[in-house]
């Protein structure tokens, strides 16, 4: 189910919001100097992030190691303290529940168990038994030993295990270990699932299941998922919004539609790779974004009926969802850009994205400048 | 010295030693598993960090486990005098043997605890668990076949330790070897006060490396447990449980075979 999903739940109500997140690591765990002064070990890893999840969205967050992914996803819950900032889940200011002491206090643990988190390694505990492992967060939440068993198995059946409640982690395989992990993460009824690099860790097929299970406990369920990765794919096949973090900055986010509409989105450019170029000297390569409300007539051979033209696809990602087409597309006009201002002018007025590749870009990708991102998400 | 004479000496013997460091055991255990857990909390990057604290407990441990027991023992004595009323007996041996060993076994816990990973650590932080939640459902049972590793190696060592305790007329196998082997030249009886202490401590090496195995073993698929698996009820077949559904193995060699049919 790849590109904008059909029946996104999300709403307008804002349920994280972090604001001026900043995180500065110490190495050596010194401390020394005024505050606004940064000493040369210092590492900024969050610098100033703002980050904006509707209520009932898939948000990923992308980026290569080391640009803050983790960071960021640990500020949420406060696993790790931020520098500065507020980070607000649910309408509750975290930052201000945590207090200045370094030990979590009774309110933040509460605030805590309302948000699940999966990990990239799974973290279940070797000596419990699956069902145990579930179990876990119900006994913090001081649930009688009866209604833990019934919570655990129910949540073990939603994520499709609950015939391996006895087993322990170690009988189980990669895929199932993590929707254990997701089960766990869903026994506090949590209004958000924070996921750290979930699939990392995970064959492509399985990480296939586990993101359609995220994508079904998301509709069913309501829940509000924020995911960090560095596998275009992903975001991709599940994610509303996005974000791209790059050295502790958020430099690109909204909705895939809102993405695909911004001119120049590395984020939509790699999301919708399109390739290929000019089968000639007189030729007018065009890349059209498909996004919104507009593409959902055929344009491309209305194109071609109304100016009598030839169009050639040299590349295209589409997907249609929910009648609509969403992603780009590379064509190729005969004549030089010149010949060709009135058709392109009529796609714009389809309200289309219209790129017109220049003739001296004829490199046989969209943008080198994105080619790390380009690249994961071409495969 | 004839077997008959041997017998009582040897089973009084036996007694001592296994009162002496049965429960100078148990002390080190209660004792010095808090003390590893806390070495490891108020460390860097622990849960109750609080780095002067840690200087103080690992200094106090260090300290302790340099001492030579024999030293401990005399350096103790008024101490134990506070606690047990006297200086002389077994009771008196149990005071430096067990305080002897609570920083042994402390440092053998934070070794242990260390071991475990931070992920779950963190993964119980981040259900709202509370410190103590962490160590009681993560740190301690995650730990347990290396602690209960660490728990074999302290007995056997305050066996060792336990040898001097004669010195404070506690007796024990090790008493009876230096009195009649050493000092009265009864090498008999000190080659079967050798034997029995070799056969126990086989022993008890034995069944602490089985506990701890067969704790960690569990639920691991390892060859070992293959082995056995033909006895049990037959395991379910991990693919038709697997969610990725990998397909049977059977099936690419057919479609190859298929192919060169074809």
């Amino acid at each position: 189910m790849p590109g904008t999903p059909a029946h996104s739940t999300a709403t307008e109500t804002h349920v994280i919001t972090t604001s001026g997140l900043t995180k500065v690591y110490h190495p050596h765990g010194s401390r020394g100097g005024a505050p606004g002064t940064r000493t040369p070990q210092e590492i900024v890893a969050l610098d100033g992030v703002d980050l904006h999840v509707r209520e009932g969205e898939v948000y990923g967050v992308i980026g290569q190691s080391g640009a803050g992914k983790s960071s960021l996803i640990r500020c949420v819950n406060l696993l790790e303290r931020p520098t500065s900032g507020t980070v607000t889940v649910d309408g509750r200011d975290l930052t201000a529940l945590a207090g200045r002491g370094a030990r979590a206090g009774r309110e933040l643990r509460r605030a805590r168990s309302r948000i699940g988190m999966v990990f990239q390694h799974f973290n279940l505990l070797s000596s419990r038994t699956v069902q145990a492992n579930v179990e876990l967060p119900l006994e913090i939440l001081g649930l009688s030993g009866k209604e833990r068993s019934r919570k655990a198995l129910e949540l073990l059946d939603l994520v499709g295990l609950g015939d391996r409640a006895k087993a322990y982690p170690a009988q189980l395989s990669g895929g199932q270990k993590q929707r254990v992990g997701i089960a766990r993460a869903l026994a506090g009824d949590p209004k958000v699932l924070l996921s750290d690099e979930a699939t990392s860790a995970l064959d492509p097929d399985t990480t296939r299941s586990i993101l359609r299970l995220l994508r079904d406990l998301n509709q069913q369920l309501g829940l509000t998922v924020l995911l960090i990765t560095h596998e275009m794919d992903v975001v991709k096949s599940v994610c509303d919004s996005a974000a791209l973090m790059e050295r502790g900055r958020i430099v690109e986010s909204g909705t895939v539609s809102e993405l695909l509409a911004t001119p120049g989105s590395r984020l939509a450019g790699a999301l919708f790779p399109v390739g290929g170029r000019a089968t000639g000297e007189d030729r007018t390569v065009v890349d059209v974004t498909f996004h919104g409300d507009a593409a959902t007539r055929p344009v491309i051979s209305e194109l071609a009926r109304t100016y009598n033209i030839d169009i050639s696809i040299l590349g295209a990602a589409m997907d249609t969802v929910a009648g609509r087409q969403v992603g780009r597309m590379r064509i190729e006009l005969p004549g030089r850009y010149e010949d060709n201002v009135v058709p392109v002018g009529f796609l714009r007025e389809q309200g289309l994205g219209v790129d017109v590749v220049g003739v001296a870009d004829d490199a046989p990708a969209a943008g080198a400048q994105t080619s790390p991102l380009v690249k994961e998400g071409a495969k | 010295m004839t077997w008959s004479e041997m017998r009582p000496l040897l089973s009084q013997a036996s007694w001592d030693t296994l009162y002496m460091v049965g429960w100078s055991t148990v002390i080190a255990v209660v004792v010095g598993l808090p003390l590893g857990v806390l070495l490891v909390l108020t460390d860097r990057g622990g849960l109750l960090r609080n780095l002067l604290a840690n200087k103080v407990i690992g200094q106090v441990v260090n300290v302790a486990r340099s001492m030579p027991f024999i030293i401990l023992m005399v350096a103790l004595m008024s101490f134990t005098r506070w606690v047990t009323g006297t200086t002389i007996g077994r009771e008196a041996a149990i005071v430096p043997l067990a305080i002897g060993a609570i920083p042994f076994y402390a440092r053998l816990v934070e070794m242990s605890v260390r071991e475990v990973d931070g992920g779950l650590v963190e993964a119980v932080q981040s259900m709202g668990g509370s410190t103590w939640k962490t160590v009681r459902s993560v740190l301690v049972p995650e730990a347990l076949p290396s602690l209960i590793s660490g728990a074999t190696t302290t007995v056997i060592a305050l066996i060792g330790y336990s040898a001097m305790a004669g010195t404070v007329g506690a007796g024990g196998l090790g008493d009876i070897a230096i009195r009649y082997g050493y000092q009265r030249f009864e090498s008999g009886i000190m080659w079967i006060t050798v034997a029995i202490l070799a056969v126990v401590i086989s022993l008890l090496q034995f069944a602490g490396d089985f506990a701890a195995r067969s704790l960690h073993r569990r639920g691991a698929g390892s060859g070992r447990l293959l082995l056995f698996r033909p006895l049990g009820r037959p395991r379910t077949v991990p693919a038709a449980a697997g969610p990725a559904g990998v397909p049977a193995p059977a099936e690419a060699p057919a479609v190859t075979d298929a192919v060169h049919k074809g």
